[in-house]
């Protein structure tokens, strides 16, 4: 079957989609977008957690077909969403996606070297990074995923709030407590900036 | 062969002048894993490729009556249907230290999940569905499932045909191996003590649970060979093997390491490999293997599972007498890494204590179980979880803190082990407890800290919001460990590294090559501060982990940075004295301290120890590059002797220590792990960020085991009854508490830097401080990993 959607602001149409296959599969390897991982592909382990119309969803547990038609955001399009976000406020309702006019002009951007230094990160993305959060990794773009929900939900998530928003992300590098500190440093920096602003 | 793919890249980065050694530096792949973009085994891609698929045997032991693939191969969509009969050479099996694992079961099958045909297809679920189309027709054998079955009169052998006995005084072709430790005379001894107190002790197979399961993708060559792209932990270790098995000379099989997600040991060993090399050369076509999480509980072996029977004595002032144990591991169907594990299990049986007289015995079996080798704390994590129980109870007949008792008999650096080997670097195990007890305790009963009411989510059982607080007790428990460093016992362990150094662009820059497996431990990270301490330069690449550099050993053992560290280390030296001699050769005239001083490269130029300016790299190096490749070693061990275990087998050791602090619902038989306070020796942080990580992962995979993981084999049939993350569990965030670290830097002076290898350590005292909460809090007796809710409510 033929499926139309859209991938971090850019529509896609994916052919010969075998009727079994989870979003995850297409994303990966029928898009080209392997940042979404396949650890468990049972809904148990939250690394390919993305947001469908704005909800985080296991995108193992989503079939192809059901996503005709509605919104995707995968960690490859984290920066973007998340610099959106930031220009057009809130985006709880999972509207600010890139418009189609937009979308059609889209052209993606190569790192200036081979490790991506430069690249334009979201928040919680560079906190990820500074806090160390960030070891084998296989875990951190569905955990990436789950934070900045959690993130533009709460702004000043306790951290009882933090352990229940990424509960259905497992990670066996990390102990999980650099990565407490990457929701926590990604929160306060968020906090400095509106402070800053409104001084 | 041409065509698009996605293969792994050089990492370079630069622009830090204090990004040395001792430095927090970042990760050189962190933008890349952060956006997606770090191409991890699973994500391999060509754009002609094909999937292969493993049929695994429903059976533990059977006989393989027949095989029918003809309707198989007869599906649209299948290119290929293999069995044992199309291995192309005289070589089927493969292990680390035996070969007798086969590619494909030939005659019969000796576990649950074993691999027993290949097919390769256009799409995976072609693939997967085509596997269900083989016929095989298994005969039940009897079951070996423990050391009764195993020894038995009459056992059924679970190999035939033994003739390996040398590798140790094994009394049965069911034992792998056995390593006895006798020093002293500890029945003499035990007539000194005071109390003695005995136990049994039970540790379950833990998974190693990586997250990125075992994957990649085999491409065939023009030249008859095969490129292979493939997460491992000793990408030389796996070329050995499988170059044998596809009858091919070992440079026609190129291997090139790509993203791992994790290892814990559970890469030691082959997995699909050899698969995708024989599915591409028989298909002349790019085939990709991906294991789902159900067939990764098949695809790895797990850590040995073991019986412990410990007695110890000790004197009424607290010094102990002597140390009787004996240690069952379970290896399962095939040896795997099971000798070393018993050798480790019985050299570090004793724990970080003085004992003199000892009488040691450890074996490992072969059984049908599922095959079990490395994971992290390989051998002296069973031992800790038995002897630090032993201590507390040794404790509590004598009246004494647990902790002072410990440090009573605390070794240190001196103290003869029970191996006859000094131990000649710090070993501040009594420094490690203080610390730990010192630590402030966290407070009690959180859940009332909002003072709204009780916040279940603070509470044993949490959100499922099973009570508010009325059953629940707390307690406090202490443990240490010992883990020894590198590979032991006379292994030649050494390590690889390429290092160049050229003008790029104007810069100096350095580029390190190896075959290091980065597994997520950070080892490109410190390979580029060492080569910026030592070279004097900011920009360095870490090219990318293949086979076309000599072997850098086992991403394992805590020996990575110590050994590719140190070769990394070595070989910066060297390149470092060629540019000295270019130096000295181009500007030598100009100025004195060329020939007299002592010089360094620091930042981008060659300096006097005084700091005194001689060059720039840039005008020393202009037009030439400096390429050195060079091997590094360790100090050598020996071999144990196999009656008295005696022999300085190990090159260094390990130490970290933990304070548990849990609460308990007595009534829900539910743990909760409140705080783990760990404090560990590293002899010299060379990256504190990334050590800090390493002992907070380590601790969390001990806490796993301690009320958690296992993996659940039915003794009747001995299948796997829970091959998934819904029913094998592993800590998530809920479960896991706040880890504290305190990181002590005490040098050791054979080492590189002084650093200690640090991955191992805080896996072992976990589990042990775990369970002596646990004890603490409810006064119960328990001797087994992990502790079920059964367990506490004695339902």
């Amino acid at each position: 079957m033929r499926v139309n959607f859209t991938v971090n602001g850019r529509k896609q149409e994916a052919d010969d989609v075998w009727e079994g296959e989870s979003l995850l599969y297409v994303l990966r390897e029928r898009m080209g977008l392997p940042g979404s991982k396949n650890a468990c592909e049972q809904g148990e382990c939250g690394s390919c957690t993305v947001r469908l119309d704005g909800v985080p969803v296991c995108s193992c547990l989503v079939a192809a077909g059901q996503v005709e038609g509605r919104e995707v955001v995968t960690v490859e399009g984290l920066a973007d969403y998340a610099k959106q976000r930031a220009e057009h406020g809130g985006c709880a309702s999972g509207a600010c996606g890139t418009s189609l006019d937009a979308a059609q002009r889209w052209q993606s951007k190569p790192a200036d070297s081979q490790t991506g230094e430069n690249t334009e990160l979201s928040p919680i993305q560079q906190a990820f990074i500074d806090a160390g959060a960030v070891q084998c990794g296989f875990c951190t773009p569905g955990l990436l995923v789950a934070a900045d929900e959690l993130l533009e939900r709460n702004d000043s998530p306790s951290d009882a709030d933090i352990r229940e928003a990424l509960s259905g992300n497992l990670c066996r590098c990390t102990g999980y407590e650099k990565i407490l500190d990457a929701v926590r440093l990604a929160a306060a920096r968020g906090e400095n900036r509106t402070a800053g602003q409104g001084a | 062969m041409a065509g698009a793919t996605r293969t792994p890249t050089n990492l370079t980065q630069g622009g830090k002048t204090d990004a040395g050694i001792g430095a927090s530096t970042l990760r050189p792949d962190g933008t890349l894993k952060v956006t997606g973009e770090f191409a991890y085994s699973s994500d391999m891609w060509h754009e002609d490729m094909l999937w292969g698929f493993t049929l695994r045997s429903t059976e533990a032991h059977a006989e393989i009556v027949s095989i029918d693939t003809s309707e198989a191969l007869a599906t649209s969509g299948v290119y290929a249907v293999l069995t044992y009969d199309d291995l192309p050479t005289d070589v089927k099996n493969y292990g680390l230290e035996i070969q007798d694992t086969p590619v494909l079961a030939h005659g019969k099958v000796r576990h649950h999940g074993e691999p027993v045909a290949l097919v390769a297809a256009d799409h995976p679920e072609t693939a997967r569905r085509a596997a269900a189309k083989i016929r095989i027709e298994y005969r039940q054998l009897p079951l070996v499932t423990d050391e009764a079955s195993a020894t038995a009169e009459g056992a059924p052998l679970v190999h035939e045909g033994r003739d390996d006995h040398h590798i140790g005084h094994v009394p049965h072709p069911n034992i792998v191996h056995r390593q006895p430790i006798i020093r002293g005379n500890a029945a003499e001894a035990a007539k000194k003590a005071d109390v003695i107190v005995s136990g049994e002790y039970v540790f379950g197979m833990q998974d190693q649970a990586f997250l990125g399961p075992e994957s990649g993708l085999a491409v065939p060559g023009e030249d008859g060979g095969v490129d292979l792209y493939v997460a491992t932990q000793w990408l030389h270790s796996d070329l050995r093997q499988i170059a044998p098995v596809l009858g091919l000379p070992e440079e026609k099989v190129r291997m090139t390491l790509s993203g791992v997600g994790g290892a814990f040991g559970g890469r030691e060993d082959l997995s699909m490999q050899i698969h995708a090399c024989l599915l591409a050369l028989r298909t002349g076509k790019p085939v990709k293997i991906v294991y789902n999480r159900f067939e990764s509980f098949f695809g790895h072996v797990h850590r040995h599972p073991a019986k412990l029977w410990y007695e110890h004595g000790a004197t009424k002032d607290g010094k102990l007498t002597h140390l009787k144990c004996r240690i069952v591991l379970d290896g399962g169907a095939y040896a795997s890494a099971s000798p070393a594990v018993v050798g480790n299990a019985s050299s570090l049986a004793v724990g970080p204590y003085v004992v003199d007289d000892v009488e040691i015995e450890a074996i490992a079996l072969y059984s049908n179980n599922p095959p079990c080798g490395a994971m992290r704390g390989f051998g002296a994590v069973q031992a800790c979880f038995a002897y630090e129980a032993q201590m507390d109870k040794l404790a509590k007949k004598l009246g004494m803190d647990p902790v002072e008792f410990r440090q009573l008999n605390a070794m240190e650096q001196g103290t003869i082990m029970p191996t006859g080997q000094p131990v000649d670097s710090p070993a501040p195990v009594a420094e490690l407890l203080r610390r730990i007890k010192a630590m402030p305790l966290p407070p009690e009963q959180q859940w009332l800290a909002a003072g709204e009411g009780a916040d279940v989510r603070a509470l044993p059982g949490g959100l499922s919001n099973t009570t508010h607080g009325e059953g629940v007790v707390r307690g406090v428990g202490y443990a240490v460990g010992i883990k020894n460093v590198g590979f032991s016992e006379g292994f030649d362990d050494y390590s690889t590294a390429r290092v160049r150094m050229e003008v790029l662009a104007g810069v100096p820059v350095a580029t390190v090559h190896t075959a290091m497996a980065e597994v997520g431990q950070g080892g490109v990270t410190v390979h580029a501060q060492i080569a910026r301490t030592e070279l004097g330069v900011e920009q360095v690449t870490i090219h990318p982990a293949d086979t076309q550099v000599g072997s850098a050993g086992s991403t394992s053992a805590s020996r990575q940075t110590y050994m590719t560290g140190g070769a990394v280390k070595n070989t910066c030296e060297a390149v470092r004295e060629k540019v000295l001699q270019l130096g000295r050769a181009k500007f030598g005239t100009y100025h004195p301290a060329w020939a007299t001083a002592e010089l360094l490269l620091e930042g981008g130029k060659v300096v006097t120890d005084g700091g005194e300016v001689l060059a720039d790299l840039v005008d020393v190096l202009e037009g030439e590059a400096i390429d050195l490749e060079l091997e590094f070693r360790h100090r050598p061990t020996e071999a144990f002797d196999l009656v008295t275990g005696q022999g300085n087998g190990h090159v260094q050791y390990s130490f970290a220590a933990h304070r548990a602090v849990v609460e308990v619902d007595t009534e829900l038989g539910l743990v909760k792990v409140i705080e783990l306070a760990v404090a560990q020796d590293v002899g010299k942080a060379l990256n504190p960020l990334s050590v800090v990580g390493q002992i907070q992962g380590g601790t969390t995979q001990g806490l796993g085991v301690a009320v958690m993981e296992e993996i659940i084999v039915d003794p009747k049939t001995a299948k796997v009854r829970n091959p998934s993350f819904t029913d094998y569990l592993i800590p998530t965030i809920l479960d896991t508490p706040s880890i504290p670290v305190d990181v002590l830097e005490l040098a050791d002076e054979h080492a590189p830097y002084g650093l200690r290898g640090i991955g191992e350590a805080p896996t072992l005292s976990s589990t042990p401080a775990v369970l002596a909460a646990i004890r603490n809090a409810t006064g119960l007796e328990l001797n087994k990993t992990p502790v079920r809710p059964e367990h506490l409510t004695g339902t």
